[in-house]
């Protein structure tokens, strides 16, 4: 049966990467809006922005990251809802092959699809001129946390995907978190910031996975935020993973 | 035809919330042969397909197909079936022929290029072969659709309402492949709501209404559940159309709206 399931997850894994391969205009969306922001701010409002010493296109880049993948990951509710709504998923659940492939196939797209998008927004922040001395370890490091976050928000989006009515639906969910980034320490530090904005911008996850990346990108010490980062990658990816499975049954039983 | 069951439904009820969509149907379909769930829109005919190809979990009554419990060994009656939805469930993305290829794929078989050319020139389509789905018509996706069911040769095949929404030329090609099918051994339990399409390629038929079977039998032991009487002064056998509306009566307004 495991080999079943690898072995179907392959072929659906297949099968939209060619979808992306034939209308690239998902990865390119995902990767230009970060970009209009990421310019927006470096050259427009960037020089009223203190943020210490380093250039503002260092600081402003992790948060990018953050908004690149919170808005990639919408063409996964999206993708979900069109075989939902074509019949290919039910179509896929009446066959003999292991079930769950079909739902696995879109969050290993939705990770290749993010990285691929992540990846041009990084080349873009080079030539704009972001620098870091960040050994391998710490860009393995970053990788791997923003690989957990791209999991945790996919299987998030899994949920919009499974129960949508309209392609409206499917994609809205998303907006919250492409914004949520703008209260945290993502675009300027926190503490200029109003009392309850303050302790709410310090307190959501955003602002601990920004600071982590931040710092390894600077080759300081992580110190606690790193463990606070993970916890919330971690468990925002077990939550979102067990309802949407919980979503996932409700459906096909 | 054989004395073989390919499916056996006995007692089946579902309700959504407290619309009660099936209200205990009972059926059972002869192996090889073609059987046609005659129904007006909203009278539980998706319900029971979704049922039997283990969509949908009925809330009491026993269904099986080809010896396995859609229930408890759902696996296992996925081997032996193939479900063709009420809309063409093909990828509008990817050409004829990786459609084709990709079901193979995933079914696991060897030689899934021979497969998809073999299909491809079955159903017409091997012109087509290369284009994407979203330049077919209706017709094409359609056939489309029904080669991808075949992949793997499944024994029994649900057919859900196959022709709606066809103009008249792929009706007919819908109803040749059926019928080809049918002739091969295969099991196909189609619905409609087209009383000519189940006039036309049913071995048998059960009219489904407001949940109940209401009628179940070849088409000429439906034909004598109307007044002998009427054969005396009209000298034509009465159409499947005046046996439904005769027995379902004209309160089947009733039900329209509540499809699943």
């Amino acid at each position: 049966m495991r080999t079943d399931v690898a072995s179907n997850t392959i072929a659906l894994l297949g099968r939209s990467l060619r979808h992306i391969l034939r209308s690239p205009d998902t990865i390119i969306t995902t990767a230009l809006t970060p970009i209009a922001m990421l310019s927006l701010f470096v050259y427009v409002l960037g020089g009223a922005i203190r943020t210490g010493s380093g250039r503002y296109v260092d600081y402003l880049l992790p948060g990018i990251l953050l908004i690149t993948i919170a808005s990639g990951i919408a063409y996964t509710a999206l993708r979900l809802f069109t075989d939902v709504s074509t019949g290919i998923f039910e179509r896929l659940q009446s066959m003999p092959i292991a079930r769950s492939a079909l739902l696995w196939g879109h969050v290993l797209t939705s990770l290749v699809a993010n990285l691929i998008s992540l990846v041009l927004v990084v080349l873009v922040a080079l030539l704009m001129g972001f620098r870091s001395g960040a050994g391998l370890l710490a860009w393995l490091a970053v990788l791997g946390i923003l690989v957990l976050f791209t999991l945790a928000l996919t299987w998030l989006a899994v949920i919009p995907g499974l129960t949508a009515k309209s392609v409206d639906g499917a994609g809205a969910f998303s907006y919250p978190l492409v914004f949520l980034p703008f209260i945290s320490s993502a675009f300027v530090p926190t503490s200029g910031m109003p009392g309850p904005v303050r302790w709410f911008a310090e307190h959501q996850p955003v602002t601990s996975i920004v600071n982590t990346i931040r710092d390894l990108y600077a080759e300081q010490p992580v110190g606690n935020n790193g463990w606070i980062a993970i916890a919330w990658c971690a468990g925002t990816l077990l939550v979102a993973y067990t309802l949407a499975m919980h979503t996932y049954h409700r459906k096909i039983s | 035809m054989t004395t073989e069951t390919a499916i056996e439904v006995v007692g089946l009820t579902k309700s959504y919330s407290d619309n009660a969509v099936l209200r205990g149907v009972d059926l059972s379909v002869p192996a090889g042969s073609i059987f046609a769930l005659l129904g007006s829109n909203g009278a539980g005919k998706t319900t029971i397909v979704r049922i039997l190809s283990t969509l949908l979990k009925a809330d009491d009554g026993t269904a099986t197909v080809n010896g396995c419990d859609v229930a408890t060994n759902s696996a296992e009656v996925r081997r032996s079936i193939s479900l063709t939805g009420q809309f063409a469930a093909v990828d509008e993305i990817l050409t004829g022929r990786e459609n084709l290829a990709l079901i193979a794929r995933l079914r696991r078989l060897k030689d899934r290029e021979a497969i998809a050319d073999d299909l491809l020139a079955q159903f017409d389509l091997t012109d087509a072969a290369s284009r994407r789905v979203a330049t077919y018509s209706g017709g094409m996706r359609r056939r489309l659709d029904i080669a991808m069911s075949l992949i793997g040769n499944p024994p029994v095949l649900f057919l859900d309402e196959p022709t709606t929404g066809l103009d008249p030329q792929a009706r007919l090609e819908v109803w040749a492949t059926v019928r080809e099918l049918a002739g091969h051994g295969t099991t196909v339990l189609l619905t409609t709501q087209y009383l000519d399409e189940a006039e036309q390629l049913a071995d048998r038929i059960a009219i489904l209404h407001q949940g109940r079977i209401i009628a179940d039998g070849t088409l000429a032991e439906l034909g004598k559940l109307l007044p002998p009487a009427k054969v005396e002064y009209v000298e034509k056998q009465p159409t499947l159309e005046e046996i439904f509306l005769m027995i379902v009566g004209h309160d089947d307004r009733r039900a329209v709206g509540s499809k699943s």
